[in-house]
Order: C-alpha cells, then sequence, then structure tokens
C-alpha cells in the first residue's frame, strides 16, 4: 500500500482535477441526452467485461462494442497454481459467450489506431468504429527491452507467465518439470508498480511446494528489482520459514533485494544483475512494465514518466483526453494492480457514465474495495483487504481508519475462500 | 415465429446479464455491487464465502456492526466493515434483501 510521493501528488491533483471537471460532465460532454450513447471497450479482461456487463444493466440503451483477441478467457488470478501442479489451464479458462451475448458487438481483433480527436478506434481486420465513450481496459505492456538479450529468440526459452497462457504458464510449468532435482530456479520481480504486487512471491511459495515434493535439493533465486518484499512481507516471510527452511542455512526460497535483472545469456542460462551473474536451469523473467499499447496509442500514458495513465478517481477518465476512460492495471492510482480491483474499478466506471448518460451528477465521493487472496501452495492463503473512499481533505482514495490490513496468519479456512474468490470474481466478470 | 423469438429473448434476458434491476439508489447499488467479487453477482456466491441475497436486513447490518467492533471474529471482514458508515450499511442490506 505504499506509494512514493511523486506519485501521491499526480494521483491527488488528477483527481483535483476531476472533481472540478465532474461538475461538468453531466451536461457538456458525449453521451448525455444521446439516446444510445455509443461506447467502444478495448479488452475484455476483469476491468472491460465487468465494466460492459454491468453498463449494459445499469443503462442498458447504452450500445456496447467489446473489442478482444483472445478467443477466450483465461485468468491470472490463481495461474501460479498451475506453476505448482495443483491446478491445469482449463481450471483457469472460461468462455465470452454470455459476455458476447450481453454487449450489443462483440469484435475478435486487435485494435491498430485510435483516434481520440474524430473518436474513433481501428482495428487490425480494417474496421473503423466510433465512439462516444471510449474504454481502455487493456492491461499492462511487457517492457522486454529493459532487460539487455531478452529478445524474441530468448523469449522461446525463457518465459515471463505474467500473462497466463499455455505458451507461457503451461510452458513455465513444463521447464519446472523437466529440471533435474538439485536444479536452480531463478525468478524475478520487476520495480514497482506493477501488475499483481504479491503474485511473485506468492509465486515462489508455489514453485516451492512443488520442489519440495517433487525434487527438494532444488534451490529458488527471487532476484527482486525492489529493496525488499514489496506485498505482504510478514506473511510471506512467515510462510517461507514454515514450509520452505527461509532464514536457516538449508533454506530452498533465497532472496535477492535490489536485484533487477539487467541481461539475460539464454545460451549459457545466467541473468545478470548489477551485482551478481546467476546461472539457473530454468529462468522465469518478468520484465518490467508500462499501461498497455493501447493507451499508448490514444496518447493518455501521461503519468509516472509516461508509464501510466493518470485518472480522474470518480470516473476513471483520462485526466488529459475527454471521452477516454482507463481501467485496472493500466490506470495510475494509489489502489493496487489486482483482478478484484480491475473488477470494481470496472463498476465504477459503469456507476459514474451511467450518472452521465441519466443527466444525473456523478459520485463525488465514491467509495471501492480491494480484497487480494496470495496461496501457499501449502492448502493455505491469507490476504490484504482495503475499502477506499473518498477524502476531501487529502483529495485522495484514502482507507478509513481499520479499513486496510491483511491476516493474522495463513489459514486453510483462507484458501477456501480464495477458491470461492476465484469462481466469483470470474462469474462477475464473465456474467457466467 | 415471433412469438417463439420473444420467448427465446426473455429466457436470455433471465439467465445471464442478470445483474438484478432492483429499484435502488444507485450509489447503493454501486456499492452492493463491490461486494460482487468474493459474495457473487448480486450476493450469490460459489463456494465457501457466504451468499448475501436475500438475508434479512437487521441480521446484515447486526453482522457488520459486529465485524466493526470485533464481536464477530473475521478474516476479511473488520477491514469492510471499518469502509463504510452505519447508513450504508443499511442501504447494502435493504439491496440485499430485495434480491430473491
Amino acid at each position: 500500500m505504499t506509494f512514493d510521493r511523486r506519485k501521491f501528488l499526480q494521483v491527488s491533483g488528477a483527481a483535483a482535477g476531476a472533481v472540478a471537471a465532474a461538475g461538468l460532465t453531466g451536461c457538456a460532454t458525449a453521451g448525455a441526452g444521446s439516446a444510445s450513447p455509443k461506447i467502444v471497450v478495448v479488452g475484455a479482461g476483469f476491468g472491460g467485461s465487468t465494466f460492459s456487463r454491468y453498463i449494459k444493466a445499469w443503462y442498458p440503451k447504452a450500445q456496447v462494442t467489446l473489442i478482444e483477441p483472445n478467443a477466450e478467457f483465461i485468468s491470472c488470478p490463481t495461474s501460479n497454481e498451475v506453476l505448482a501442479g495443483h491446478a491445469t489451464m482449463a481450471d483457469l479458462t472460461r468462455s465470452y459467450g454470455n459476455i458476447k451475448k450481453i454487449v450489443d458487438a462483440f469484435v475478435p481483433d486487435y485494435v491498430t489506431a485510435i483516434n481520440t480527436k474524430a473518436q474513433t478506434v481501428t482495428t487490425k481486420g480494417g474496421k473503423t468504429f466510433a465512439y462516444d465513450r471510449l474504454v481502455l481496459a487493456g492491461g499492462v505492456e511487457l517492457l522486454f527491452g529493459a532487460v539487455k538479450g531478452y529478445d524474441a529468440e530468448a523469449q522461446k526459452t525463457v518465459k515471463h507467465a505474467w500473462k497466463a497462457s499455455a505458451d507461457q504458464t503451461l510452458a513455465l510449468r513444463k521447464q519446472l518439470e523437466a529440471m533435474p532435482d538439485g536444479g536452480v530456479f531463478a525468478m524475478s520481480v520487476p520495480k514497482a508498480p506493477y501488475r499483481c504486487p504479491p503474485g511473485p512471491y506468492e509465486r515462489a511459495c508455489m514453485v516451492g511446494s512443488y520442489f519440495k515434493k517433487a525434487k527438494p535439493k532444488s534451490k529458488i533465486i527471487i532476484l527482486d528489482g525492489n529493496e525488499d518484499i514489496a506485498s505482504k512481507k510478514g506473511l510471506f516471510v512467515a510462510a517461507w520459514t514454515k514450509h520452505f527452511g527461509y532464514g536457516t542455512d538449508n533454506s530452498m526460497i533465497e532472496f535477492r533485494g535490489n536485484n533487477a535483472p539487467r541481461a539475460l545469456d539464454v545460451k549459457n542460462m545466467v541473468v545478470g544483475t548489477e551485482f551478481d551473474d546467476v546461472k539457473a536451469d530454468v529462468i522465469n523473467l518478468v520484465p518490467p512494465m508500462r499501461a498497455a499499447e493501447i493507451c499508448g496509442m490514444a496518447g493518455v500514458r501521461n503519468g509516472n514518466n509516461g508509464n501510466w495513465c493518470a485518472v480522474n478517481i470518480t470516473t476513471f477518465e483520462s485526466s488529459d483526453v475527454p471521452n477516454v476512460h482507463i481501467l485496472g492495471d493500466s490506470a495510475l492510482t494509489n489502489f493496487p494492480k489486482s483482478g478484484s480491483v480491475a473488477n470494481n474499478t470496472g463498476k465504477m466506471c459503469a456507476y459514474a457514465m451511467a450518472q452521465i448518460f441519466s443527466g444525473q451528477p456523478v459520485d463525488a465521493a465514491p467509495v471501492v474495495t480491494n480484497t487480494c487472496y496470495s496461496g501457499t501452495g501449502m492448502g493455505t492463503a491469507f490476504h490484504v483487504a482495503t475499502v477506499f473512499r473518498w477524502d476531501a481533505e487529502k483529495k485522495a482514495m484514502v482507507p478509513p481508519k481499520g479499513a486496510n490490513g491483511v491476516s493474522k496468519e495463513e489459514s486453510e479456512l483462507e484458501y477456501a475462500y480464495m477458491m470461492s474468490w476465484k469462481e466469483n470474481v470470474l462469474n462477475d466478470t464473465l456474467a457466467l | 415465429m415471433e412469438k417463439k423469438i420473444l420467448a427465446i429473448g426473455l429466457l436470455v434476458a433471465g439467465t445471464l446479464g442478470a445483474v438484478a434491476s432492483v429499484q435502488a439508489d444507485p450509489r447503493a447499488r454501486f456499492m452492493a455491487a463491490n461486494c460482487a467479487y468474493c459474495h457473487g453477482t448480486d450476493g450469490k456466491s460459489s463456494g465457501a464465502i457466504p451468499s448475501l441475497a436475500g438475508m434479512e436486513v437487521k441480521y446484515f447490518v447486526d453482522q457488520m456492526k459486529a465485524f466493526k467492533d470485533g464481536s464477530r471474529p473475521a478474516t476479511v471482514m473488520q477491514k469492510h466493515a471499518n469502509g463504510y458508515t452505519d447508513a450504508e450499511y443499511l442501504a447494502m442490506a435493504k439491496f440485499f434483501n430485495a434480491i430473491k
């Protein structure tokens, strides 16, 4: 839940601008009064799909075109379970069937150009769609160029598995299966902000649970671009200590902070940081990331050195470009980049837009939540949960006293809750 | 033929996109929707997390108060209870109660 001062100022600045703009939004911008406002949504992940079904429920006259190149939805949350051997790709995969029926048009294509003056979106297939409101929910763009040698050829061997797919998640699982006992698994964590803050540390647990059972002499080396464990630190240290000997000479997990990968030598399977050259049998390299490519096309990657998209926190409209809304991981906010946040901010945007279309004021003091579970791989899990409310004095979304915190300890009960959360969030996102 | 199409249309509308059209103030509706990632759309849950749909208003409000003051032990719910006002508990309780 930490974020640096510059980011805080940007977020609060954007939000303050947003409040000033909110008064105008109801009458001055596109959509209000229009019988059937045209909305183009790019990306049918947790943010885009959720937005689409809720705007159709809350403002049925909206004409929604949803553009998504993937044939099926594959969940990143709980995908580390595949690395542990506790789940299959089928457990992560869901149909777009119901979302396709809810929206007015589902376009299976890539977006290649966005013109925010003409208010049009063009796809690879050569179709152009006009919009009154554009919703960009493209997740993250991985910056392979930040690591020397992590080129297209190297990516055939070294996987990030940070966007779940058979080519990534399952391929990494197969590499772990093929690794000899006593081998080294080197995995990296990008410098924050990145998608799914606790995900890398959960990954170490999941791979650890597999090694413990199948190849107990093996090692996991975490090369972290952050100084220290960036999320749920106490809980992960406790889990690593309890299950994987962390803190002893015989620890399966070794943590190296301030060790962002700088170079990759796939031929010799060596990953280099500022301090170390680490030779490994399996390398899992998660590069730094920024807001999705489509945000670049729309010129809305305006925050945090041009990496993320500053938004009006009540509507998720770009702080710079009118009628363009950015959801989920791409947005620059003080919310964690989690599936739960993408799901709920999709609804927050739908709520604001339905108010605008109805000629009603946008809620100037919204409340929104995050709940994020991590598994230990050992049948237990733990959480972080936060309620964010608009604080007029601080001009920011701030948790009230006691409304932000983590589990006391890992538990089997929370593992059951995590799996229930997974079903419910996928059902809610995809109208299943 | 026309009748058949209409019937299918109703069937589809009844089985999906089924975010409830409960008469509720949009803010209450949005706050209740915040709960869906854990408690299911409209509070209809799959798995270990309890459903909220149809829950008695007083029971819902009393549980939220008990989570807040710690008299009911919780994993995530104390944090969530601390994030809302008593008036908001009631607004959400009425929303979930109205869902059949």
